[in-house]
């Protein structure tokens, strides 16, 4: 399928800026030009997809969906399922947290959103497409809705509404207005520019993260031992699922330059389930994110979402070793 | 006059929208009050749930994208 890129980049590398095609350094340059395009490509695609979805989905309708019909304990299900599909930005949490309790989503529900959300969204699927395939993607979003489901309905069975801010508390107390949102009204092609633009926008702006992740992961390939990693941090270890969650927390704002970084280590021996499950704590658990819930969330209640779900990534990450 | 907000808690979307408020109502010549809305509190009782949103004269016209300046134009004209 993407045949032609890697035609493209030898013809680049070889063709035009004349580098031999034995050298190490030609072969490294046209790894290193096939690797970017293909991300690019397919991160442009995916999200020009999520863009049309959400077009006709947008979050308003998915909340009254969530509200008014009766799912029979399917509704954490779905809202993990939505939160997948719905492109994430840390500065929206808070608008869709109080959105949903005023609508009258239940505590639980809203935080399975919460929690797909950013664990699952358009650009770390991208990028996992293109460095480990499909299968590996399809495991990462599978078990990352599910961890959403689970992760909520275990937090909505905790009763934590108390812990909510006072603030939130009030909106609860006089909410129930039914909030009629307008359709729009705009055509489908009328809309493509907009969304056409969008999915460029932020492929710009992961571009720079991914040039620089696949420059580190290039020099890294060279110079890391072959089965380095195996021998110290392979799958006999119990402690390098958890260790490989905790490092992850902090580094949020470079998904885009992780996963080619992760890919390396995987080629040396780390075990591909903890490297999802440290993607999934880079995306899903990121201390700005921390910082934004603090409007809505007690302390105490940050502190137990928080840790549920790196719990929950945890026990991911080992299932995933035993399975894959 | 028409008052025109943006909401948003100031990520670089909710910059990039109000630079093409400002560009569009130069570019139209429209009389405008620009304000950006970024205390959280506030942006609530306007009942978005995504972010940027544009507001005019009190009525949500765009939400959880950013408009380009001919949309805007468009909104205001």
């Amino acid at each position: 399928m993407f045949d032609w890129i890697q035609f493209f980049a030898d013809w680049l590398i070889f063709g035009v800026f004349n580098i031999a095609e034995e050298s190490r350094l030609g072969i490294s340059l046209s790894f290193f030009v096939y690797d970017t395009l293909k991300i690019l490509l397919l991160l442009f695609v995916i999200v020009m997809v999520m863009g049309i979805v959400n077009a006709y989905f947008p979050v308003e309708r998915l909340r009254d969906y969530l509200n008014r019909k009766k799912l029979y304990g399917f509704e954490y299900f779905f809202a993990a399922l939505f939160g997948s599909i719905t492109p994430f930005c840390s500065c929206s949490s808070v608008p869709l947290f109080i959105g949903f309790v005023q609508g009258g989503v239940p505590l639980g529900v809203t935080l399975s959103f919460l929690i797909t959300s950013p664990l699952v969204n358009q650009i770390a699927v991208a990028m996992f497409l293109g460095f480990f395939g499909l299968k590996a993607t399809l495991i990462y979003a599978v078990s990352g809705i599910l961890l959403g489901t689970f992760g909520g309905w275990f937090l909505g069975k905790l009763k934590l509404e108390h812990l909510l801010t006072d603030w939130v508390k009030g909106i609860l107390a006089n909410a129930q207005e039914k909030a009629a949102y307008e359709e729009e009204k705009r055509t489908f092609i009328q809309r493509l520019p907009a969304i056409t633009r969008e999915a460029w926008d932020i492929v710009r702006g992961v571009l720079l993260y991914i040039i620089i992740g696949i420059g580190i992961g290039a020099a890294m390939y060279g110079y890391v031992p072959e089965d380095f990693f195996e021998q110290h941090l392979g799958q006999d270890k119990w402690w390098t699922v958890p260790l490989a969650v905790i490092l992850a927390v902090p580094m949020y704002a470079n998904v885009a330059a992780i996963v080619p970084v992760i890919q390396v280590f995987v080629a040396k021996g780390i075990p591909l389930g903890t490297a999802i499950a440290f993607m999934m704590a880079t995306v899903g658990l990121s201390i700005p994110e921390g910082t934004l819930l603090k409007k809505v969330m007690t302390f105490k209640l940050l502190a137990i979402f928080f840790a549920t779900i790196t719990i929950f990534i945890i026990i991911s990450g080992y299932v995933f070793n035993l399975i894959l | 006059m028409k008052t025109i907000k943006i909401l948003g808690t100031g990520c670089a979307k909710c910059k990039s929208t109000h630079a093409n408020v400002l560009k569009a109502i130069d570019e139209a010549n429209i009389q405008a009050e620009v304000i950006k809305v970024e205390d959280i509190t506030e942006i609530m009782t306007y009942n978005v749930m995504s972010t940027p949103a544009l507001v005019v004269d009190e009525v949500v016209k765009i939400k959880g994208r950013v408009p380009d300046v001919s949309e805007i134009k468009d909104l205001l004209a």
